[in-house]
């Protein structure tokens, strides 16, 4: 139970920290100076949660753990976000898809976790819950802009959402970890927040003039510690400085 | 991006307190209305500077002209009697 708790809490705390770390990549390269302040924005927001979530997790791990070494000193197989958050930015258009439906569930998500048994989780959610309602309105109505913008902005995303599709199942794949959680009032039912994501994404799609893609075979194992390859790419660029210095401060 | 002409430019004006009134701050692009509202969010609001946005077209502003600066503002300067300076205000008025 208490190791369950540890790894629910990094789940979350890895897929805010990881996702952050990606929009992170936009700083400057955004494509106006306004949208690279609001993508650099909700990275800022991400890293905020991770925050919150790695402070929790090194309380409950003991042993000298500190926010810090949980973020900077844990290895790809240590993880455990989502695959989703860990592919590669892609274009504005991937961006904004990928965006949008981890946001939705996000959302749903933290909506849930305010009613958490678990003291901590909840005052976390609570913090967070207002800066994510406005992480998804932001990608939703991006969503919306580029389906029923010009021709090729409809292609691009339409394309994204194709793609990022099979990576989309795992976020709402209970297991035991998942199911204990919910059993203790802790964590979410994640067969309810597949509901409630299914309806919010297929009617964004819809006004975006998009076509929402059928439910096929899912990739997973994020949450397990088995990650894609691009995972050791984004930690060596996040964690090589405190690795090689590891003493050094501000 | 090609179409960054269809990203005009607006005027932005942050209230930022109740009871005081709108401030000009800055400009920024966005292709509409709703839009530029939520980036002046992100670019002038983050650090709680305000509570109430308007956005306007920059092109809707009509500027007064330089070249009649002269003729609109230094009939004023010569007019000390135009402020009020000229009456002592009684201590128990206190702060005006």
């Amino acid at each position: 139970m208490k190791d369950q708790l540890l790894q629910y809490t990094l789940r979350l705390g890895d897929n805010a920290l990881i996702l952050g770390q990606r929009l992170g990549e936009w700083c400057g390269h955004g494509p106006i100076l306004e949208q690279d302040i609001a993508l650099t924005n909700i990275a800022l927001d991400q890293l905020g949660q991770a925050r919150l979530l790695m402070q929790y997790a090194a309380e409950q791990k003991g042993e000298g753990y500190t926010e810090d070494k949980m973020a900077f000193f844990r290895d790809v197989t240590e993880y455990h976000n989502c695959l989703m958050v860990e592919l590669k930015n892609g274009d504005w258009g991937r961006t904004i898809a990928r965006q949008f439906l981890f946001d939705t569930y996000n959302y749903f998500f933290y909506t849930a976790l305010l009613s958490s048994a678990d003291e901590r989780l909840k005052d976390i959610a609570q913090k967070a819950i207002k800066e994510i309602t406005y992480h998804a309105q932001w990608s939703a109505e991006w969503l919306i802009r580029l389906g029923d913008g010009t021709e090729e902005s409809h292609r691009r995303v339409q394309e994204s959402l194709n793609d990022l599709w099979e990576w989309t199942g795992e976020m709402f794949m209970m297991d035991e970890v998942d199911k204990a959680m919910l059993e203790a009032g802790i964590g979410v039912d994640l067969n309810r927040i597949k509901e409630q994501w299914d309806q919010k994404v297929s009617q964004i799609i819809e006004m975006a003039t998009l076509t929402k893609p059928e439910d096929g075979w899912m990739q997973s194992g994020g949450k397990q510690g088995e990650h894609s390859e691009y995972l050791g790419y984004v930690l060596a660029e996040m964690q090589h400085l405190p690795r090689m210095h590891p003493e050094a401060e501000w | 991006m090609s179409s960054k002409d269809n990203w005009k430019i607006w005027e932005i004006f942050i209230r930022s307190r109740n009871g005081l009134s709108h401030k000009h701050v800055g400009s920024l692009h966005a292709p509409d209305a709703a839009m530029a509202i939520k980036n002046a969010r992100d670019v002038y609001t983050r650090r709680s500077e305000g509570i109430s946005i308007w956005v306007v077209p920059s092109d809707e502003i009509t500027a007064s002209s330089p070249d009649e600066s002269e003729p609109l503002f230094t009939p004023a300067d010569n007019k000390v009697y135009r402020h009020p300076t000229f009456y002592e205000i009684p201590d128990e008025v206190g702060h005006m």
